[in-house]
Formats: structure tokens, C-alpha cells, sequence
């Protein structure tokens, strides 16, 4: 009795999964396709994990957003991705805003790559917007930064800066994007001053990305470099930068480069700005606002959009005033990274 | 030959109903405390959920579940508590995923290698807490949570550009090579999107499962070994190696996690590959009861409530709020388990001393008529 009811359970069960496989009943993704309501503009957002209030990239991103509300009257939606998704949870959160008529969608961060590939596919007359990553479907624009450019920038300055010879970075964990920031910034303290000594530290490695929220790993970090007489510390890791910020300003001469946002007027860092040289600003909210605009403009913009040097995609913030003195040979540098005399290595 | 005992079946269903009532109860005061309409965010999960391309995605996401869930049930069976299944799956997909993008063999020979690399993968992770635990006697939850670092760590070490990874052209993404398309595992295909082969891998693993536990000498030894380690070495069973196999067997089965992603989803390990399945198979084991059919239940469950949470989001509730839906759940499945067992355990009592009662009623009839 007992082993045949078991058998029983067993096999209704696998019979329940066969069933349900065959789906029955509507699919969600039929009903809904109301796309071009009345040319108000719907720009969807589906930010990385963080979202919105992260103090760095993905807070860049709903400047654009906000910038895109307030000037061109237009209706969003944002969606945040969590920890630990496959990518069918990304293509899920993408498909929902385009069924819902929303035009362009946002997918922020490189992690979007292969979703914002089969959901644009399916949804050929909807703009995607792919930030860090680039995508071949010929309705994708994808927005690229050269980190590594601004970096070079942030290295001169901190040869220049430091009286100890000896210079620091923080990423926050060792992926391809993070690197870019690094090697930029290792290539341009060396090529100011070639005894110039970096030091290069992650907070997390491969999938370990808490680096990212880690403000006390960060603080350890920068503590353990201004204890070897390091003395300008450039931090790429998000929200663990405030932890390394913290600990430069305890030091007296001692140099916080910031990184994403202008961290010397974020509120809660504004306190240390006597000891935060500049922050590298990646303008995300740039790359957010022009697509935007583009597509009320019956323009969308497709293929991929570099913001670089040049077009101030990647910009040194100048608050403080704590570069005057140097403000001369920074320009140098951008001048001959825009035109193409210093070529600015991506990888270490 | 039993008889069917009526009230035993009701109990057996009350304990997870009472669970699943309570959790949503909970989560209605939760919704109406910050100023939401709770019923009308039930609704919008269940019709969503019923679409058939929500089907679809439960399914699939069951399917990972379910697996984890399993490999971490071998180990409860026997009191060990292998909270390493995140870092085994991991490398054991890390791994196998190099192998198949570096080999291109026809996909009746290499699919059945990548599985099999990723299930020695696991094995061997798993082993090496179960060895330290039988020979140092280290507790195999301090293990096991250490070793998952250190799978992080080796991955992070071997998954960058030029050792087992390769930058995309974007370079800001790196990943194993990717697995040919002869690599690829079946789909069916349903519509609008098709479900996953690996569901009947999955299923296979369950009645597996179920075989070697409840119809073999060794699921027996096993059991004994959870339920008391002293008895079932009196009784003759080698503890140790008991506890080596049942690692092994954990580890083997975690090593299956990854590969309905890798195989019907991503062909690759790169950086955005799902982190932290391990964790939530802990979960579901707990909600299953350890018990295949209930595993599956659970793992459809948590498909479910994670579908819906997207939609959540998405109609502007918090998203946060499926994450307190699965807690509450667990936590109530485990007190209602505990309250209608203590409620069974007195209802047997009191059967027994009645029975007795009626024993001695009649034999002192039986002496007065004598």
C-alpha cells in the first residue's frame, strides 16, 4: 500500500510537470502590446544590482532619467535587478516594459548583454539602450565609456599630487571593468613620472562583487596604503569609496580621488572635500538623456556611441579647486589623448 | 497492511497549508503597513503566474531548485548540513563549462562528459569537508561556508582574459568560451518560450533520489546514521565512510545545479552567472521536508513567488516583498511542522492510553467472570 502510494505520488507529480509544460491558458505577453500611446514618451529603466541610490553608477543613470522627466515631459518605469538572476529574470524584466509600450528601454550594466539581445530581437520597433556593453541587434544603441581615459587623467594628477612618490588604487573587485579603470590610471602616474610607485588593490574577486557595498572594506584598504606611505588613493568601488575617502581625510596631505559621481558635493562625503582632489565622473546620465531625445525626436539612435575624452563622456570634477596648480598639465594630457598622441590601454 | 488512517492524511496536508495561510497572512500586515492593498497584490501574482510564458519560466526555474534543493536534502537525511552546495555548484559549472567550450565533440559524447565533469567537480569539493570532518573532525558547516570562498576565489582567479576566460568585444565582460551548438541541451518546444531538457534530468535525479534512500541498504544505513550516530554503529555501519559517501553524494548532485543554466541558457560561465542557488536550495529543502515529491513542490513554489516578484515591481510594489513572503514561509513551515507533530505525537498518546484503558477494562471483566 504504502510503496504503491508513493509510486502514485511519484508518478502524478511527473505527470503535473508534463502537464503544466504544455501550458495551458494565455500568455501574458499577448495581451498587453499598446505601444506608441499618444507619442508621449515612455522610457523604461532597468538598472544593475543596486538601483537607484547606489551613490555611483547606477544613481548616474536616473540623473539621465530624471534630467529626461523633468525636459521632456516623459512617463518611466524603473526595475531594479537583484542578486543571484539568470538571465531569464533579466529578459523577463526587459520584455514587461517593452509589451508595455515603453520606448526606449535602459538596460544598465554589462550583465544586460544577452537578454537586451533576444528581448530586442523580439521587439524590433523598440530602442534599447545597453550601458557597458555592446549588443549587434540593429535596435540596440550602446552606450561605452572609455573609464579608462578619465583614469589616465585621475593617475596624472596623482603623480603630480603625491610628495611621497607612491600612489594607490581600489577596485572594488577584479572584472574587465573595473581593470579598465586601473590600468588608465596606472598608465598615466607612470607616464608623468615613471618612479611613480602603484599600488593596486581589489576589495572582492570573480562573482564577489560586495566590494561594491563594502564601505568598511574600503576604509581597511585605504588604511592599509596610507600606512606604506601611500599617499593619494583613487577608489573605484562604488559605495565602499565613502570607507576609503573616510580614511584619506583622517590623514593629513593625503589625496581621495572619487570616482562615478562628483563625491565632494555627494552629502554625506561633502565633509571630507578638503581631502577629495576630484572625482572621475562617468556621464551616464548623459548617455541616458540623449537617447531619450533621440527617440522623442523620431530619431532613435542605434549602434554603438562611444562617450569618450572628447565629447566629455568621462570628465575630472574640478570642486575644491584643488587642481589650479596642475589644471595646465591635465589639459596637456586630454589634449593628447584626444588626439589620438597617447593611446590609453583598456587592460593592465 | 495499514488502514487507511483519515486523520493521519489530514494532518500530513495541515502542516504545510497552516504554513502557507500563515505566511500569507504575514505578509498581508506587512502590505498593509506600508500603506498597500494586499489583496490585490495576491491577485496580480496569481494571474501572472498562470500565464503559460510564467509557466514556462517556473518550470525552469524549478528545475535549478529542485536540484539544489536535493543535493542539500542527501545531507540533512544524515544530520550534515552542506552549506557548500553554492560554492560546488559554482566551480563544478566553472569547470565543466571550460572543458565543453574548449572541446568540440559530437553532443551525445560531450554533453554527457560536461555533466559528468561537473558532478566529479562537486564531488570532490564536497569531499574535502567530508574528509576533514571524518579525520579532524572539523564541523562540516565551518567547511563548507569556507570552502564556498575559496570556490569564489579559484573562479575569480581562473576566469580572467588569457588563463580559462575571454573578454567580450566590449571588454567589459569576461567569460568562459562558449559551448558549441552541438553542446546544447534539448529543449520542448512549447510556446511562446520553451522549456528546459534538463527538467527530466531533474526529475530522473528525484526518483533517484528517492530510490536509494527509502528502497536500498544504503539509504537505510544512511538514515540510521542521521537519526542516531551511536545506534547505527552499534548496529554496524561505518559512520565515517557513511559520512564521506553521503558528502560525495551531495556534492554530486550540487554539481548538477549549474547545468540547466549552462547547458539551456547561458553556454557559458561568465561574470553574470547566478550566484548564491546553493542558499535558496537550503530553503527548499527545509520547505520539502526532505522528501523528493515535497522538494519538487517547494522549488515550484519558489519559481512562483519569484515570477510574481518581477510583476510586483513592476505594477510599483515593493519587489522586497516576495523576499519576506519566501522567509515567512519558511520559518512557518518549520513551526507548523514542529506544532502539528507535537499535536500528533499527543494524539497518539492519548490513542494508546485509550487502548490500554479498554485492555485493562477487559481483562478485569475477563477476571470477575472467571
Amino acid at each position: 500500500m504504502r510503496r504503491v502510494s508513493k509510486i502514485a505520488a511519484a508518478s502524478i507529480a511527473t505527470a503535473a510537470l508534463a502537464f503544466t509544460a504544455t501550458a495551458c491558458g494565455e500568455s501574458s505577453t499577448g495581451s498587453s502590446s499598446s505601444s506608441e500611446s499618444g507619442g508621449k514618451l515612455k522610457i523604461g529603466m532597468a538598472y544593475d544590482v543596486g538601483g537607484r541610490g547606489d551613490n555611483s553608477f547606477n544613481d548616474s543613470a536616473a540623473r539621465g532619467l530624471d534630467k529626461a522627466k523633468a525636459e521632456l515631459g516623459a512617463e518611466t518605469k524603473e526595475l531594479t535587478a537583484k542578486n543571484g538572476e539568470t538571465p531569464a529574470d533579466r529578459e523577463q524584466r526587459l520584455s514587461q516594459l517593452a509589451e508595455s509600450g515603453y520606448n526606449p528601454i535602459l538596460a544598465v550594466g554589462f550583465a544586460y548583454k544577452e537578454s537586451v539581445d533576444k528581448v530586442a530581437k523580439k521587439h524590433p520597433n523598440v530602442t534599447f539602450g545597453l550601458v557597458d556593453s555592446v549588443s549587434d541587434v540593429k535596435n540596440v544603441n550602446n552606450i561605452v565609456f572609455t573609464e579608462e581615459q578619465g583614469s589616465y587623467l585621475a593617475g596624472v594628477a596623482a603623480a603630480l599630487k603625491s610628495k611621497s612618490g607612491e600612489v594607490g588604487f581600489i577596485g572594488a573587485v577584479d572584472n574587465p571593468l573595473i581593470k579598465k579603470f586601473a590600468a588608465g590610471f596606472q598608465q598615466g602616474a607612470k607616464e608623468t613620472d615613471s618612479k611613480v610607485e602603484v599600488t593596486i588593490q581589489y576589495l572582492g574577486t570573480g562573482q564577489d562583487t560586495s566590494g561594491f557595498s563594502s564601505p568598511d572594506k574600503g576604509k581597511a584598504a585605504a588604511k592599509g596604503m596610507l600606512d606604506k606611505g601611500i599617499d593619494v588613493v583613487y577608489t573605484a568601488a562604488g559605495g565602499s569609496g565613502a570607507g576609503a575617502i573616510e580614511a584619506v581625510a583622517g590623514k593629513k596631505g593625503a589625496w581621495a580621488i572619487g570616482v562615478d559621481s562628483d563625491q565632494a558635493k555627494d552629502p554625506s562625503l561633502s565633509k571630507y572635500k578638503a581631502s577629495i582632489l576630484t572625482s572621475v565622473v562617468k556621464n551616464v546620465d548623459a548617455g541616458v538623456f540623449d537617447l531619450a531625445k533621440s527617440v522623442k525626436d523620431g530619431k532613435p539612435r542605434t549602434g554603438t556611441t562611444t562617450y569618450s575624452l572628447a565629447e566629455n563622456g568621462v570628465t575630472l570634477t574640478t570642486t575644491g579647486d584643488h587642481l589650479k596648480d596642475i589644471q595646465a598639465k591635465l589639459d596637456e594630457a586630454k589634449k593628447k589623448i584626444v588626439d589620438g598622441a597617447i593611446k590609453v590601454k583598456s587592460t593592465l | 497492511m495499514k488502514k487507511f488512517d483519515k486523520e493521519r492524511l489530514l494532518l500530513g496536508i495541515a502542516a504545510p497549508l497552516l504554513a502557507i495561510v500563515a505566511a500569507f497572512l504575514v505578509t498581508a500586515v506587512v502590505l498593509v503597513a506600508t500603506g498597500k492593498e494586499p489583496f490585490s497584490a495576491f491577485g496580480i501574482m496569481f494571474d501572472y503566474g498562470m500565464k503559460s510564458d510564467s509557466q514556462v519560466y517556473i518550470l525552469n526555474k524549478a528545475t535549478t531548485y529542485y536540484l539544489a534543493g536535493l543535493a542539500v536534502a542527501v545531507g540533512f537525511r544524515m544530520n550534515l548540513f552542506n552549506i557548500g552546495v553554492d560554492g560546488q555548484y559554482r566551480l563544478a559549472a566553472f569547470f565543466a563549462a571550460a572543458l565543453g567550450g574548449a572541446l568540440t565533440l559530437p553532443g551525445f559524447l560531450q554533453i554527457p562528459l560536461i555533466i559528468l565533469t561537473a558532478m566529479i567537480v562537486g564531488a570532490m569539493w564536497a569531499g574535502i569537508a567530508g574528509v576533514l570532518k571524518v579525520t579532524r573532525g572539523v564541523s562540516e558547516v565551518v567547511s563548507t561556508i569556507m570552502l564556498n570562498m575559496i570556490a569564489t576565489a579559484i573562479i575569480g582567479y581562473l576566469l580572467q582574459d588569457g588563463r580559462l576566460g575571454q573578454l567580450d568585444s566590449a571588454g567589459t565582460k569576461v567569460s568562459t568560451k562558449p559551448l558549441p551548438e552541438s553542446s546544447h541541451f534539448f529543449v520542448f518546444p512549447t510556446v511562446p518560450d520553451q522549456v528546459w531538457g534538463f527538467i527530466v534530468v531533474a526529475a530522473l535525479a528525484g526518483v533517484a533520489y528517492w530510490f536509494i534512500l527509502s528502497r536500498t541498504r544504503f539509504g537505510f544505513d544512511l538514515r540510521t546514521v542521521g537519526q542516531s550516530e551511536s545506534a547505527a554503529d552499534a548496529s554496524g555501519v561505518n559512520v565515517k565512510k557513511m559520512i564521506i559517501t553521503s558528502m560525495l553524494i551531495s556534492g554530486l548532485v550540487a554539481g548538477l545545479v549549474g547545468m540547466p543554466t549552462l547547458l539551456n541558457d547561458s553556454f557559458e560561465y561568465g561574470g553574470d552567472f547566478p550566484t548564491g542557488i546553493g542558499f535558496t536550495g537550503i530553503a527548499i529543502a527545509l520547505l520539502g521536508r526532505n522528501h523528493p515529491v515535497g522538494i519538487a513542490l517547494g522549488a515550484l513554489l519558489w519559481g512562483f513567488l519569484e515570477r510574481g516578484s518581477g510583476k510586483l515591481e513592476f505594477e510599483g510594489y515593493d519587489r522586497e516583498i516576495v523576499g519576506v513572503i519566501q522567509g515567512v514561509i519558511v520559518l512557518s513551515v518549520v513551526i507548523a511542522y514542529e506544532v502539528v507533530r507535537r499535536y500528533g505525537l499527543k494524539r497518539q498518546q492519548r490513542q494508546v492510553g485509550e487502548k490500554l484503558a479498554a485492555q485493562a477494562k477487559n481483562s478485569k471483566k475477563q477476571e470477575v467472570s472467571a
